[in-house]
């Protein structure tokens, strides 16, 4: 039986005043405009893009700022007003080897074509507080070489696929339109494009702990970082009305490159195998993470056991999506006062028969007391 | 259907345009000796477009996520049509755009509206240009130690 229960709803409009007070803090101090967030927070605007899975830096901006920071709140934030928007189309796959570079590395090769350009990274400072920024102040202007970098630099795993020694990396017969899990329900086993597609905007620090997992020991892989390169790449999309391409501004991608090792059969020679990371803004450690899973489930295609949990589509891409994961773990905060009741009253009978079970007969009583 | 050359300019016009804010499109704009009266066939419409990555960069395709565009579509009374599109949400910028994109296919390349965009176009090559080379202030050049006496 439901008993419809009201009353919650002064209370809860009350909450709503009250988390406004809450969100805004100290009003002696200045408040935050969202084009702070976008152009001083990047790294967390980039976050709540890839777990919102919408790239629009100003809404991720708007998102944290009405989430008080909170990641996973403002993707949220972003999957809801996503859900308003008409899709026009898909783009052209980005071309990933035609990136504006800002960083590109390789752990794999010292000196290769385009070389080592750091870019802006933390790797190589000493985690130690800089508290000039306590007190604000001018960013000091960043140096500048003579020469622009080269217009196109060689993806790694493309350098050892000319050589032969890297599994080939080619679209399927017909170049096939990708699944979209955001309208088509989710089958496993779950083909490499919705594997992809699920961990672009699962959540990082899911991803991070399973890559981890692989790397010690749990899924067997220990890879190279072949490449990560982060930058600009154009996106492209052919409108019906015109029938060709047309460039439609440019986005920042972080792209990771793994290079695992072999495997090889009767036909094919051993080969290293890949493991691949995209992911929007720069996200470097999202997309590395992925790369490990993503090789780490291509374990069934490569006839390895799949016995640890970063091998199994099923676990990862029922379990890596945190505004889902979210949604199950908070509704316990929905009242469950009826399915409480019922288990009350359960464990009272349960208790109640146990202790007429075990309640002594009266007549040994007696014997012993004499 | 449109020779190359035209088309292969007006692509160049629709990523500049793409890639411009909207005080720079109507200071393009104002370059005009005229705006021609026009219709607007699709009002600029804000939604979605899902990006597409290929899996290793060059193998089966992917959903990345999806990404805000703007479009809009207007016709000039003598029957050109003009469009837009662009990541993101302005919609103001998107109108003027369109009307941008009708002016540009009527006007010859040596017309005020194309150096204007010329213009625009070098200000964004060399933005992009100033990114390369504090990108490339960060490339390591490697040099080998010698250690001991040869």
């Amino acid at each position: 039986m439901y008993v419809a229960v009201k009353g919650g709803e002064a209370a809860i409009l009350a909450t709503h005043d009250l988390v406004a007070e809450a969100r805004r803090g100290d009003p002696a101090i200045a408040e935050i405009e969202v084009a702070q967030i976008r152009e001083q927070l990047g790294l967390a605007v980039a976050r709540v893009m890839n777990e919102g899975s919408l790239y629009d830096r100003d809404l991720a901006a708007l998102a944290l700022k009405q989430a008080q920071g909170d990641a996973i709140e403002a993707a949220f934030l972003i999957r809801a007003f996503r859900t308003t928007l008409p899709r026009f189309g898909s783009s052209l796959p980005v071309e990933t080897s035609r990136m504006a570079i800002r960083r590109r590395i390789s752990a794999a090769y010292k000196d290769l074509p385009g070389g080592q350009v750091l870019g802006p990274t933390y790797d190589y400072t000493h985690r130690l507080f800089d508290f000039a920024l306590m007190e604000g102040g001018n960013a000091p202007e960043a140096p500048q070489a003579r020469a622009s970098l080269a217009e196109t630099m060689p993806r790694v795993p493309d350098i050892l696929g000319a050589e032969g020694l890297m599994e080939p990396e080619t679209p399927p017969e017909g170049d096939p339109t990708p699944f979209d899990l955001t309208r088509q329900p989710v089958s496993f086993p779950a083909d490499r494009d919705v594997r992809l597609q699920a961990m672009a905007r699962s959540d990082e620090g899911f991803l991070l702990g399973l890559g981890y997992s692989v790397q010690r020991g749990f899924g067997g892989n220990h890879p190279f970082a072949g490449e990560i390169r982060m930058g600009e790449v154009s996106v492209e999309f052919v409108p019906e009305e015109l029938g060709f391409p047309v460039d439609l501004g440019e986005i920042t991608l972080t792209e990771c490159q793994m290079v695992n090792q072999f495997a090889g059969s009767k036909d094919v020679p051993p080969q290293f195998t890949r493991g691949y990371g995209l992911a929007f803004g720069h996200s470097e450690r999202k997309a590395m993470s992925m790369a490990l899973v993503d090789r780490a489930l291509k374990s069934r295609e490569f006839g390895e056991a799949a016995d640890y949990p970063a091998q199994q589509d099923e676990f990862v891409l029922y379990h890596s999506d945190n505004v889902e994961a979210a949604g199950f773990v908070e509704h316990l905060k929905l009242p469950h006062y009826v399915d409480f009741q019922g288990e009350l009253e359960l464990i009272r009978r349960i208790r109640a028969e146990r202790e007429a079970r075990l309640a002594p007969e009266p007549t040994p009583i007696q014997e012993a007391a004499e | 259907m449109q020779s190359k050359e035209p088309m292969a300019r007006r692509q160049g016009h629709f990523a500049t345009l793409a890639r411009a804010g909207l005080a720079e499109v109507e200071a393009v704009l104002a370059e005009a000796p005229a705006i021609p009266p026009f219709n607007v066939l699709k009002r600029p419409e804000t939604g979605t477009i899902m990006v597409e990555g290929r899996a290793g960069g060059a193998g089966r395709r992917f959903n990345l996520g999806e990404a805000t565009m703007t479009r809009c579509a207007i016709r000039l009374d003598d029957g050109t049509l003009g469009f837009s599109y662009a990541l993101g949400r302005d919609t103001a910028k998107a109108q003027k755009a369109a009307v941008l994109d009708a002016l540009l296919q009527k006007e010859g390349p040596d017309g005020p509206l194309h150096s204007a965009m010329l213009r625009l176009d070098e200000r964004q090559k060399q933005a992009r240009a100033q990114a390369s080379r504090k990108a490339a202030a960060t490339k390591v050049e490697f040099f080998t130690m010698v250690r001991g006496e040869g």
